[in-house]
């Protein structure tokens, strides 16, 4: 796991300078007194809801026919492997997060690269960078539908109108590309995650080693390629890493973008609605569990095939 | 510029270390650009909050047009102070206990480290990966049974799970830099637990307590699938109180855009102030 990296050397610090005989002598239950509270709470609040998840998954509730509850076995997850509604909520979940993640994450490379050299203003354009970060999910999704996407008064078309006259074409962005809509209002809240994390790696490079290399004549794109990727590889992975995980439970956007339609819901839009609207609790659960499976695919699966390239390079 | 491009025995490599100026420039220029257009939503919507429905529809936009108070006040009208208040309970609510329930078990993974720490430690990352839907079910049918459909402390305690995973690691990395020695010299002098944490080890850790408060903070205020599916008219958020905005017909846009500014302000505020503590944040710690 990528973050493991990230916190190694602390991690070597703690075996040196170990827990001295002084400390060691207390119990082990002293030790572990303050872990239980929050580890007890976690478990509580989140794996006991998961079992549940698991067990309802294997029954057949729905909350309108409450006479049917009963065990349904692999029905759940039939369903939801043949229905074309899931499938497509699987499909979209994947090209989604994907898209997202890596989109963001070029986009954040290359800004952070930008803001790592000193200019007049780099702390304004950093400030104005990380604005679309603190915008409220919900009230970004807005800001796009409404106020940029809008074909009759939105901001895109305007300024197609503005800049083209009155005959400017005037696309109705959500209904023509319903998925790349959601896309790009999410790569614009993201990219600034990227971007801080990695400019934060950026800075932490040991610039003599670097200063050294120019002088002994490596061009920007060696430098680039041989000493700053691989240094910044653990940043790429924990951004990624990170991003794929809020992104895959994307609902805000799916939400109020498109509330689903044109073919965009994802899995945890679809499982909202199949439990909040439809009641079926059994297809649900089992979209739930498609769902944690799924996620621990791609935050492992991604990061390997995107790095397994470059890390051969590096040796 | 004159340096580099007049003197033309200047080698290669000199030039590339004296940064020629021009294309420095076109770098400048490009972030600068850059910026602005990440930025220009933003504006955007603050321009567009200040005008009358009228010109906020107009195509193409009127950037100069008249400005006006009335999306704010529209906004204002809808009510809008109860589920502020509530994200504001809920946020801060659960951040405190975040960090009440995070500190001593950071302590429990750095300072005294328990056998098997790490395991423990990804653990909690482990639950960050779990979705919220796939527990979101239970979650609900539960506080239906129990009574808490439409209560703020159940949000609270939703969120602080929700958030622990990262304060805890925060904390960890943050913990492991506190002097073991400094511990040892209060364990010979017989002082408590939590006076150990208060006096020495809590001032190494403030920056790492102020960032992950920072990042609950923001976490909590975002959130919108569980305060949208457990909570209604008396404990719903302001999130939620967002998306049911748009329902009237009409022009709104002015009023959507005071009402995403408001909303989005607390974050806004909070995110400027403390830039270095969000990537504190955001990386859990990783990054300092």
């Amino acid at each position: 796991m990528s973050s493991s990296t990230a916190t190694r050397p602390r991690t070597d610090q703690v075996g040196d300078a170990g827990p001295s005989r002084a400390l060691k002598r207390s119990g082990d239950w002293a030790r572990r007194a303050p872990l239980l509270p929050a580890l007890i709470f976690v478990i509580l609040m989140t794996q006991l809801p998961f079992v549940a998840t698991l067990v309802i998954s294997f029954m057949n509730w729905n909350a309108y026919y409450p006479d049917e509850r009963g065990f349904a076995g692999f029905d759940n997850f039939a369903r939801v492997f043949t229905d074309t509604n899931t499938r497509q909520a699987v499909v979209v979940t994947i090209v989604l997060t994907l898209s997202v993640v890596i989109v963001s994450l070029l986009l954040g490379l290359g800004i952070a690269l930008l803001l790592d050299r000193k200019f007049r203003g780099r702390g304004v354009v950093r400030t104005m960078m990380i604005t679309p970060f603190l915008i409220v999910p919900v009230a970004a999704a807005l800001l796009w539908k409404h106020a940029l996407y809008n074909p009759e008064y939105g901001l895109f078309n305007g300024l197609l109108k503005g800049v083209f006259g009155d005959n400017a074409p005037q696309p109705d962005w959500i209904t023509n590309t319903p998925l790349a809509a959601i896309v790009a209002a999410l790569v614009w809240q993201w990219t600034p995650f990227m971007m801080l994390i990695l400019l934060a790696g950026l800075q932490s490079r040991p610039l003599d080693v670097v200063e050294a290399a120019r002088i002994d004549g490596a061009s920007g794109w060696q430098i680039f390629t041989n000493m700053t990727l691989p240094h910044l590889r653990q940043y790429i992975e924990l951004s990624a890493l990170l991003g794929a995980i809020y992104v895959v439970q994307n609902f805000d956007h799916v939400f109020t973008i498109t509330s689903g339609g044109l073919g965009t819901a994802n899995l945890p839009y679809f499982i909202y609605q199949t439990f909040y609207t439809a009641q079926d609790y059994g297809r649900a659960s089992a979209a739930g569990v498609v769902v944690v499976i799924g996620t621990i695919l791609i935050a492992t699966a991604a990061l390997r095939t995107a790095f397994s390239l470059f890390k051969e390079e590096s040796r | 510029m004159s340096a580099t491009t007049s003197s033309g025995t200047t080698s290669e490599q000199e030039v590339r270390h004296a940064r020629p100026p021009r294309s420095g420039v076109l770098l400048s220029a490009a972030a600068w650009v850059i910026g602005i257009l990440f930025a220009l939503p933003v504006l955007w919507m603050v321009l567009t909050s200040f005008h009358h429905e009228n010109d906020a529809a107009k195509n193409p936009p009127d950037v100069f047009a008249p400005l006006s108070l009335d999306g704010y006040r529209s906004f204002f009208d809808a009510g809008p102070w109860p589920p502020l208040l509530n994200s504001l309970t809920a946020s801060v609510l659960s951040t405190a206990l975040v960090l009440l329930l995070a500190f001593p078990a950071a302590y429990a993974l750095s300072i005294r480290p328990v056998k098997k720490w790490t395991d423990v430690l990804f653990f909690f990352l482990s639950t960050k990966m779990l979705p919220v839907v796939a527990g979101i079910l239970p979650l609900y049918l539960f506080a239906q049974k129990v009574g808490l459909l439409d209560n703020i402390w159940w949000l609270i305690l939703l969120y602080t799970s929700m958030n622990l995973p990262i304060a805890i690691w925060m904390l960890r990395s943050f913990l492991a830099e506190v002097p073991v020695e400094m511990l040892e010299a209060a364990s010979v002098d017989g002082a408590s637990l939590p006076r150990t944490l208060k006096d020495i080890v809590a001032p190494v850790v403030m920056p790492g307590i102020a960032s992950a408060a920072l990042i609950c903070f923001i976490f909590s205020w975002n959130e919108l699938l569980l305060a949208r599916v457990l909570t209604s008219t008396v404990a719903g958020t302001a999130p939620v109180f967002l998306t049911g905005f748009v329902t009237s017909q009409g022009l709104f846009l002015a009023k959507v855009c005071a009402a995403s500014f408001v909303v989005s302000l607390p974050v806004l505020a909070a995110g400027f102030a403390a830039q270095d503590k969000l990537v504190q944040g955001l990386s859990m710690g990783a990054v300092k």
